[in-house]
């Protein structure tokens, strides 16, 4: 058979070939993304539409759900502290609640997103990269109308305006990239261990917990009580850096230091690199393994 | 002077690793490793497959259930990647593979059309254009369309499901096992428009354990054994074989001179 003829130069050529190291050839593989880009906002949009379509209050729970989580916390310290916290720590804890609302549902939405696309992924060649972008992007959606409640309250409490706020902008800039990293990390460990979605929400509730959310981390008083782990959340956890800079900088209007955002790029970046690393790499075993 | 090369495949490997078990959940992993058990087996899908397809055959592919059919559809659409070897497409490729389209039950009929349209890399006026025919010829009634998908019946999936596929106008169509699907009404029509196809000069792949179709609708059939190709030929001479195969097994073919 003649080998020369093609189907005429309009016509799109593919060639599939091995991937080299297990990951596939990055350049294509992004174009491919860019291409499908409204396949991901438009996935977004519809799972926007069809949330809380069952309840009285419907689109309302978006903004409800996070801020009754603050009321709840508000709470609970109140509580244990026998004090209730002032204005200002509420407005400290709905910035950090709001921020870590927006991580905790990327990636507890991510772990989902590849397993609940089966059929997607088995009768279709795109890339799977776009399942855990877009549910990055319904979770950033619904961030930012949490914004204007906090706005309010941070008028109320009289807690001023500042150019240093801009500094937030960074903060939610390296959550952004971090959550979208740990969002494709967990979308692919649940396509091998489909517990990953079970034990997610007490990891997030612990991570919270670690977090300068409840606490704040320039509290001299929690600096003694946690002694020598401070120093390890320091560094250790990515939220430190990233959720303490967004409280200093839009709550309190400081600069929050070269130190914090080197530190909270470093994690967003890594985050990043490790979980497209992660769902690259696998990603060819994704149509055998649903 | 031979048609135009729609498919080249030259030496092709599949091979992937899949778990024993069908839900992989942590404690079994955990127990597993305890006893020191392998947990994934490797399943050799295609082992070294050359052949080339002209523009406009439609090419019936059958073989015994294992045989690799539908890792090499998959293949052929992109979906799985070769472990070695090369696959050249010419054209766009539609997929109809055996589970259809409506990957996410929650949506109505309508947004997953164009989210499958999205994935598979069309623009919004290309589905937009589309988007009409492909509800007139689904035929769902009372404007189910525009219901959530977990409210259809299985019918009602297939059926959108093979009205998506032929109504993209794709350059290659593959079609999985699912031309058996949909009541005797619908089997007609979809057999009518796969004639339609054939008659546009599109390559088709055709995957059925329905010899009786392969046999009406093929202009060449190939037989696929074990993840390589037993034999390629005129539809009466492969599915003779094939029949015979499965009746008397190994031995008789091995001698027949194919």
């Amino acid at each position: 058979m003649s080998r020369n003829g093609t189907a005429g130069p309009d016509v799109p050529v593919q060639v599939f070939t091995p991937f080299r190291r297990g990951v596939p050839a990055l350049r294509p593989y992004l174009r491919d993304m860019w291409g499908r880009r409204l396949f991901a906002m438009e996935l977004a949009r519809a799972e926007l539409r069809t949330a809380n379509v069952g309840t009285g209050l419907g689109q309302l729970w978006l903004i409800l759900n996070p801020l009754l989580l603050t009321f709840v916390y508000y709470l609970l310290v109140a509580i244990i502290r026998a004090k209730p916290g002032g204005i200002d720590y509420l407005a400290h804890l709905m910035a950090g609640m709001f921020l870590y609302y927006f991580f905790s549902s990327s990636v507890t939405g991510g772990a989902a997103s590849i397993v609940n696309s089966g059929r997607l992924i088995l009768n279709t060649a795109f890339p799977k990269m776009l399942l855990p972008l877009s549910v990055v992007l319904v979770s950033f959606w619904r961030f930012l109308p949490s914004l204007l409640i906090y706005a309010l309250v941070h008028m109320v409490a009289g807690l001023g305006l500042s150019w240093n706020m801009l500094w937030g902008l960074v903060s939610v800039a390296c959550m952004v990239v971090f959550a979208t990293g740990m969002s494709m990390l967990f979308a692919t460990m649940n396509v091998y261990f489909r517990d990953t979605r079970s034990f997610l929400p007490y990891c997030m509730r612990i991570w919270l917990y670690m977090s300068p959310v409840l606490w704040q981390v320039d509290d001299p008083e929690i600096r003694v009580k946690l002694g020598g782990l401070i120093s390890v959340l320091e560094y250790g956890n990515p939220m430190f850096s990233i959720i303490g800079s967004w409280s200093k900088s839009v709550v309190y209007g400081e600069f929050p230091g070269w130190g914090m955002f080197g530190t909270a790029a470093a994690w967003a970046i890594g985050g990043l690199a490790l979980g497209s690393y992660v769902l690259l790499s696998r990603e060819r075993e994704f149509a055998v393994r649903l | 002077m031979t048609s135009p090369l729609s498919v080249s495949v030259t030496d092709l490997h599949v091979t992937y690793r899949v778990n024993v078990d069908r839900r992989p959940t942590m404690s079994q992993a955990v127990r597993r490793l305890g006893r020191r058990q392998r947990i994934v087996h490797e399943v050799e899908a295609l082992r070294g497959l050359t052949f080339d397809v002209p523009q406009g055959e439609v090419l019936g592919v059958i073989g015994a259930n294992g045989a690799g059919k539908s890792t090499l559809m998959r293949t052929l659409a992109g979906i799985l990647p070769p472990t070695r070897g090369r696959v050249e497409v010419h054209g766009r490729v539609s997929t109809l593979l055996a589970l259809g389209v409506g990957f996410n039950s929650k949506l109505t009929g309508r947004d997953n059309v164009v989210l499958g349209g999205l994935a598979a890399g069309l623009n919004r006026e290309e589905i937009a254009a589309r988007y009409d025919e492909i509800a007139a010829f689904a035929d769902l009634r009372d404007n189910a369309i525009d219901m959530p998908m977990r409210t259809y019946s299985s019918g009602m999936y297939s059926r959108l499901a093979f009205a998506v596929a032929v109504h993209m106008e794709p350059d290659i169509l593959i079609i999985d096992e699912a031309l058996s699907t949909g009541d005797a009404k619908f089997k007609k029509k979809s057999f009518d428009r796969i004639k339609l196809l054939c008659g546009q000069a599109r390559t088709i792949f055709l995957v059925s354990h329905g010899l009786g179709i392969i046999k009406q609708l093929c202009s060449e059939v190939m037989w696929l054994k074990d993840g390589t190709v037993q034999a390629r030929d005129t539809p009466a001479k492969v599915v003779a074989a094939y029949t015979r195969w499965l009746e008397v097994g190994d031995e008789a073919v091995a001698t027949e001179d194919m």
